[in-house]
């Protein structure tokens, strides 16, 4: 990965400076793997979609640059985190799912199975009907009551 | 007797015989045919012998069993031939004729049916290839000594006990019960625990007849005398009593342990039933799915296990414990007072009679079931994936009625079934009433001639009731024995199916490969019909061959065979000098790469999708592979990357995505031979030429064979073939085929006189500093 920084214009966008001292306005910071691999495999893209640079580990990027980057990642990604189940969804679909999130409570629905993803041992993700992603990040941390309301789909 | 030479080993014993008899002795026979019509195309049994001198020809009126026994043939007639002899055959709206043709006269004529059209071609190919001098291996010896039993369908001989024929699924065996016998098999592995269950079965039917043996006692010793006035022993009442709620609890001990027991075995049955069932029908050739409807495979791999499940786990443990129950409550009736039970028995054999007359048509009735019940899943297995055909083409009412033809079937199959078996169980119910009602009269009139006792007939009605209900539960059996063993039959029909794609016995390992191609007077037909014939072309490793040609040309059934997707027919494909047919399949398979024209996607995402190959690929690979295929960027693009959801078959994606990953699929498994069949033919001008930088990627060092409908697309290429009619017609470089003048240059000719043709030109599309362009995307990495 060659040396690079990123700065913030006045607009409050991003914009890279290469090894070549070359200047990017307007970046995008994209992640390749958001559900598998949030914290490696980042990509810098134009505004056009063209990619930029590539980093493949985040730890190996400067401090200031990479809460920059993670800053923008947090901007861009709205992936609530599920802390509580609130009823019990029912088996029909689409069925509607009452949470408590780390971003505060909310009401989705979803429509069918498949949006329930088991991703790795203990971790699940769920789209729901506008394709929002919730995450829960491990079952075993959930309280009995919403595991209980979940195990139904795993 | 005599001695035949060369191939006669190979001959079934039955020609033998008859090769034995009139054949002269010292000439080979190459191959045999046996006509099924003679002149007038009324059936008629011949068999034609092929030496390397005469033909030999054996008719004999009217059809034989097969050919194969019965008398001496009414004619023989012997033609001899020489080189310029010539054998002909045309297949013709279900009926064919092979002629023996000397310089353009017909000398002999034989007529046969298309079951036998295989055989006919195979004599005539045969002597052509003894014209050209070619020594042909005997024919498959083994097929011919180890088979026993032959398909009256289409004749090719399977090994004993099966029950489907290998080749075309027909039914060999007529009693499809014998199927459910090959379950045993199967559940060899769980012997134990089956043993376990039926000795609970045993100990908890043997508890379920303790009760009225203890009224009995209860009611003569006690309840009766006491109403006479005779004093009783109270606590021996208690005893009873409490022996009778011993039994019950026993019973529902036993009956729990049983029913959990025998459960367990037949679920387990049924998955490795249905795991044996895929795995077999993963093992199959293209061919044999090219054949099956997708709705009847699924309907046969998922419902009819289950069927067999439920028989397993309900039925035969039913039928069992109402056997016992029968047999020991017949001992116990029997013991107690014999000319009682043998009126008790008087409706036995009439029941017994009914369920053998029943059976015939529940066995038809549930067969047809089945099948209809495939015909549904047919419907749906063709319509859902193709619901935006359907709706395009505003055809959903059709569908509806189509769905709703097949579900009337189903319905009336149903009906039938259930008319029969209505009655039947009504006929068997009025029966065990008249049995029971007769047992009272019987037993009245002897209490009151005081040979026997109020007990004993209470406790007999008590017993042929029970016995009565096991009676009419274990005539159940009938129609579902037949319905598990239609199931049982049409799972062992996938099971009992031969692979035509086989690995070799003693397979060479294909690690490193290098590569290079050579196919040898390559020959195809599906079924009797030719599609590839005297195909000859070596590739060199790492040559890049551009494979052109109309449509129907056979290009795609070509590389179908290079990839193993079926087996030549005539010649041989060989790999770095060694036939592939010796190759561990799946490892030959694994160096091959294959672009489709449909990119097939699985529902999954988009990185796995990538990895399907490789699986355990890691995160740095995929993403390499799909900087290759540019890919990368337009994945970034998605909502979730490389995480992102593709849909069933891909279709979140559009034709141009799919078919990027599909090449960053066949890059990361890092194939020696790389085979791309029209991989840009559906896509726009500007993603094609995206695809085409690509490509020029994965074909870098590798064997590639390209099929593309545009020709432009081909000028990469080394060397071009352009085939016509399933023959190569043209071989070379771009440029020399064009001087040439010939089909190549025709072909291309026609591309650049459409209306849009100058936006083809082919000169704009070779552009050499896009195909340096992805290198770099990779290098800055
Ligand atoms: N599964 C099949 N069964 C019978 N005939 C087939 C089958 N697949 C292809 N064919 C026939 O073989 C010929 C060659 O087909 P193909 O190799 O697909 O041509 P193309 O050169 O267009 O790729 C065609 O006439 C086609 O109808
Ligand atoms: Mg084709």
């Amino acid at each position: 990965m060659p040396p690079f920084r990123l700065e913030r214009n006045q607009r409050g966008r991003l914009a890279l400076v290469n090894e070549r001292g070359e200047t990017f306005e307007d970046i995008e910071v994209v992640r390749a793997f958001p559900l598998t691999d949030p914290r490696h495999w980042i990509s810098i893209c134009d505004g056009a979609g063209k990619e930029l640079l590539f980093i493949d580990n985040l730890d190996g990027v400067e401090a200031a640059t990479r809460s920059l980057i993670e800053e923008e990642l947090s901007q861009r990604e709205f992936v609530p985190v599920i802390t509580r189940i609130t009823n019990t969804p029912s088996s029909d679909e689409p069925a509607t799912w009452q949470v408590e999130t780390d971003r505060g409570a909310t009401t989705f629905e979803v429509e069918s199975d498949e949006a329930i993803h088991r991703q790795e041992n203990f971790r699940v993700s769920i789209t729901d009907s506008h394709g929002i992603r919730y995450e829960i990040p491990d079952i075993r941390r959930l309280d009995a009551r919403s595991r209980k309301a979940l195990e139904r789909f795993l | 007797m005599r001695e035949l030479t060369i191939a006669a080993g190979s001959l079934p014993a039955w020609v033998r015989t008859l090769a034995g008899a009139h054949v002269p002795a010292g000439e080979a026979v190459l191959t045999w045919f046996e006509p099924d019509l003679d002149a007038q195309l009324r059936y008629a049994s011949g068999l034609v012998l092929l030496t390397d001198r005469q033909v030999v020809s054996l008719e004999w009126s009217g059809s034989r069993a097969n050919g194969k026994s019965g008398g001496p043939p009414r004619t023989v007639k012997q033609w001899p031939i020489d080189h310029d002899s010539e054998f002909k055959c045309k297949d013709q709206a279900g009926v064919g004729r092979l002629e023996l043709v000397r310089q353009g006269e017909v000398l002999a004529s034989w007529r046969y049916t298309m079951a036998r059209a295989a055989g006919a071609h195979r004599l005539a190919d045969r002597w052509e290839a003894e014209v050209r001098g070619e020594k042909v291996a005997p024919e498959e010896t083994k097929a011919a000594e180890t088979a026993n039993i032959e398909c009256p369908v289409c004749g090719t001989p399977s090994p004993v006990g099966s029950s489907t024929c290998a080749s075309c699924g027909a039914s060999l065996s007529k009693k499809a019960v014998w199927s459910l016998f090959r379950l045993f098999g199967v559940a060899r592995k769980y012997f134990w625990m089956t043993l376990l269950g039926f000795v609970l079965t045993l100990a908890g039917t043997a508890s379920g007849l303790i009760p009225p043996y203890l009224t009995m006692p209860l009611m003569d010793d006690y309840l009766v005398p006491y109403q006479g006035g005779h004093a009783i022993d109270p606590d021996m009442v208690k005893w009873y009593l409490v022996g009778l709620a011993g039994a019950a609890v026993l019973a529902w001990v036993l009956t729990w342990g049983q029913m959990y027991v025998l459960a367990w075995v037949s679920e387990r049955v049924a998955a490795d039933l249905r795991t044996m069932t895929y795995q077999h029908l993963q093992k199959l050739s293209l061919e044999y799915f090219g054949r099956k409807r997708t709705g009847d495979l699924i309907s046969r791999v998922s419902s009819d296990t289950d069927r067999i499940c439920y028989f397993l786990s309900v039925y035969v443990l039913d039928f069992a414990t109402d056997v016992l129950m029968l047999v020991m409550t017949v001992a116990i009736l029997v013991s107690i007072d014999w000319e009682l039970a043998m009126v008790t028995l008087l409706p036995l054999p009439l029941i017994s009679f009914l369920v053998f007359r029943v059976q015939g048509r529940l066995a038809r009735g549930f067969s047809s079931g089945n099948r209809a019940w495939a015909e549904l899943t047919n419907v749906l297995a063709d319509t859902i994936p193709g619901i935006r055909v359907v709706k395009a083409f505003a055809q959903e009412d059709r569908e509806v009625e189509r769905f709703h033809r097949s579900n009337e079937r189903v319905l009336h199959t149903n009906d039938r079934i259930n008319r029969v078996w209505a009655y039947f169980s009504a006929v068997v119910v009025l029966l065990t009433e008249l049995g029971v009602l007769v047992v009272w009269i019987v037993g009245v009139y002897r209490v009151f001639h005081h040979s026997v006792t109020v007990g004993v007939l209470t406790s007999f009605v008590a017993y042929i009731s029970r016995f009565y209900t096991r009676l009419d539960s274990m005539s159940r059996i009938a129609s579902a024995t037949q319905r598990a063993a239609a199931s049982a039959q049409r799972v062992f029909g996938i099971l009992d199916r031969v692979p035509k794609v086989v690995e070799a016995s003693n397979p060479i390992p294909a690690k490193n490969l290098e590569g290079s191609i050579t196919l040898q007077d390559v020959g195809f037909r599906f079924g009797t019909r030719p599609v590839l014939r005297g195909i000859n072309l070596s590739i060199r490793a790492g040559e890049m061959i551009g494979l052109a040609g109309q449509s129907g040309a056979g290009k795609t059934t070509l590389i179908n065979l290079v990839c193993r997707f079926y087996d030549v027919t005539e010649g041989a494909i060989l790999v770095d000098g060694a036939d592939i047919r010796q190759y561990s399949l799946g490892e030959y398979r694994r160096r091959v790469g294959l672009v489709l024209q449909e990119p097939f996607l699985f529902y999954g995402t988009v990185a796995e999708n990538i990895a399907y190959g490789r699986p355990n690929a890691s995160r740095t690979e995929i993403i390499a592979a799909a900087r290759a295929a540019r890919a990368h960027e337009f994945i970034l693009r998605l909502p979730g990357g490389y995480d992102s959801l593709v849909g069933e078959r891909g279709q979140f994606l559009s034709g141009g995505e799919r078919q990027r990953i599909s090449i960053a699929r066949a890059l990361l498994v890092d194939p020696r031979i790389l085979i791309l069949d029209e991989a840009t033919s559906s896509v726009d001008t500007e993603t094609e030429r995206e695809i085409q930088v690509a490509l020029s990627n994965l074909i870098k060092g590798r064997t590639t064979i390209a099929i593309a409908h545009r020709l432009s697309t081909l000028q990469r290429a080394d060397r071009l073939v352009v085939m016509e009619h399933g023959e190569i017609v043209e071989v070379g470089p771009h440029q020399e085929l064009l001087d040439r003048g010939g089909v190549y240059a025709r072909l291309y000719q026609a591309q650049f006189e459409t209306p849009h043709g100058t936006a083809e030109d082919p000169e704009e599309e070779d552009d050499d500093d896009l195909a340096g362009a992805p290198a770099a995307a990779i290098k800055d990495k």
